[in-house]
């Protein structure tokens, strides 16, 4: 079985999850009173009374463009995530591709988005998603990738003796035991991948393209110097990003169940 | 009858050069139940991988069932089980034990049916839908065994299966593997480096020494109850009986001097 990691007895979750709410809300007390009693502008740094005020004021336009880029990082994340298994499973059984295509991969990864953004947004005009969602398609596949690749690399020598000495075909033993053994490191590489997804979104509304998304509110909003207005955007991100994380690690935690570590 | 495993003058040189194994000669007969002994590094692991076609030997003729041995592979004759139990933790006990069976594509029914027969053989029928992380390593080991037989194979190969095992469940395994052996006149290559083991399981116990492998000596087992119904009662007795401790000296001594 999986060891969990165990909460300390009697207090239960309560124990766990107390001190950081607290730490939290202490911080967000202790901006709310400097900012009023230094009287720092609202450019430099709105209170927290103001910037929730904005969150009830825009709450209607906040769910709407969070489902936009929300919408462009799942997508982005699927097709990411189905590239970059694929990739992962062509590169293990053909030896002349994993050599072909691991560095390609890999080079991917240092390939800054905000380079691509403004390049994919010209490249297919600013009134489609499609741009936005290839930049999240591009950082998902390199994590996937690496982790499915090293996933399919982990056979035990005793089930790969087990494999032999039944006669399965690649095919079978990819089917019986490469695919479901590398199943852990799939859920993790998704898990990681999910809340780059969202950053990935965001930042690819900075260049262009239709202004329905959060990304490209946050950035007009500030233009226009609603500070307020943009912090309620940013917050309206973060909760968006903690939502992909949070799923990834639930998908994680379902299929890495009853399996030892 | 066929004999269950022919080795003529096997060799095995792995790169380097290292002489694995040194023309070896060894016949295991339909149903009989032979032990490889020795120390560490004597090859005993080696000529099971040869049979089980694991490796290929650079000399020598090996045949499984009167046929060259990647055929009996292919036609499943033999079944294996490893010192680690191997088995798939994401797949249930019985999934686990059907196996050999899906990879041949029998039909899904029969091989419920077959995984149910075989875990009441090991009495593990209320753990079917248990995951292998749930079951004690003897369990674990256990359910090996029967994936192992999963195919009705002919002939058994057995690389140190007790090897991880307390001495208790070991000597309860090796009872229970008698009657098993029993019930499906499996011929059993059991490779181990416990003299007791090997003796008490055994109809012959083949001593190789190290460096390069060879076969030294062949002594006379005490597999309990050979040729008539096997108790498993018998086993007790064969432990405690004079005979046994006398293959026991017999098995030490013909080890002793491959040493010199």
């Amino acid at each position: 079985m999986t060891p969990r990691r165990a909460l300390p007895r009697g207090e239960g979750i309560g124990a766990a999850y107390l001190p950081p709410v607290v730490f939290g809300v202490g911080a967000l007390v202790a901006w709310q009173v400097l900012v009023v009693a230094l009287g720092v502008p609202s450019f430099l740094l709105p209170a927290p009374s103001a910037i929730a005020e904005q969150v009830g004021a825009q709450l209607g336009v906040i769910m709407s463009t969070a489902s936009v880029t929300g919408g462009n990082a799942l997508i982005g994340l699927v097709a990411g995530f189905v590239i970059g298994v694929a990739l992962a499973l062509l590169a293990a059984w053909s030896r002349l591709f994993g050599e072909l295509a691991t560095p390609v991969v890999l080079a991917a990864s240092a390939v800054p988005i905000v380079a691509l953004a403004p390049v994919f947004t010209t490249m297919f005009g600013s009134t489609t998603e499609v741009p936005r969602q290839l930049v999240v398609t591009v950082v998902v596949v390199v994590p996937v990738f690496v982790s499915t690749a090293r996933g399919l690399r982990q056979v035990q020598p005793v089930h790969a003796d087990l494999m032999t000495a039944l006669a399965a075909s690649p095919w079978q033993a990819s089917r019986f035991v490469r695919l479901p053994g590398a199943v852990p490191y799939i859920v993790t590489g998704l898990r990681l991948a999910a809340p780059a997804a969202v950053i990935a979104s965001i930042v690819a509304e900075y260049f262009g393209g239709q202004q329905n998304g959060l990304g490209s509110r946050i950035s007009s909003a500030a233009a226009n110097t609603a500070y307020a207005r943009a912090w309620a955007f940013v917050v309206a991100s973060i909760v968006l990003g903690l939502l992909f994380h949070l799923a990834g690690l639930l998908l994680e935690r379902l299929a890495t169940r009853s399996r030892p570590a | 009858m066929t004999p269950a495993v022919e080795l003529l003058a096997v060799d095995k040189v792995f790169p380097g050069p290292v002489q694995a194994l040194d023309g070896i000669e060894l016949t295991v007969g339909a149903g009989e139940f032979v032990s490889l002994i020795g120390p560490s590094g004597c090859g005993k692991s080696t000529l099971l991988r040869v049979v089980a076609d694991l490796e290929q030997p650079t000399g020598g003729t090996v045949r499984v069932s009167g046929k060259p041995a990647s055929q009996a592979r292919l036609d499943q004759d033999y079944g294996i089980a490893f010192q680690q139990a191997g088995l798939l933790e994401w797949r249930t006990v019985a999934e686990n034990v059907e196996l050999p069976l899906q990879v041949h594509g029998v039909p899904k029914a029969r091989r419920r049916e077959r995984a149910a027969e075989l875990l009441e053989m090991v009495g593990l029928t209320e753990f079917a839908r248990s995951r292998p992380g749930e079951l004690s390593g003897g369990m674990q080991q256990r359910v090996a065994i029967a994936r192992a037989l999963a195919p009705s194979p002919s002939l058994l190969l057995m690389d140190e299966p007790f090897g991880a095992l307390d001495e208790m469940t070991r000597e309860r395994m090796q009872a229970e593997l008698l009657r098993i052996t029993g019930e499906t006149g499996a011929a059993v290559l059991f490779v181990t480096h416990s003299i007791p083991e090997a003796v008490v399981l055994s109809d012959r116990v083949v001593v190789m020494s190290p460096r390069p492998g060879r076969i030294t000596e062949i002594v006379p087992g005490r597999r309990p109850g050979t040729g008539t119904e096997l108790a498993p009662d018998d086993v007790e007795d064969v432990r405690e009986s004079a005979a046994f401790f006398t293959a026991i000296t017999d098995v030490r001594e013909a080890l002793r001097k491959g040493h010199e």
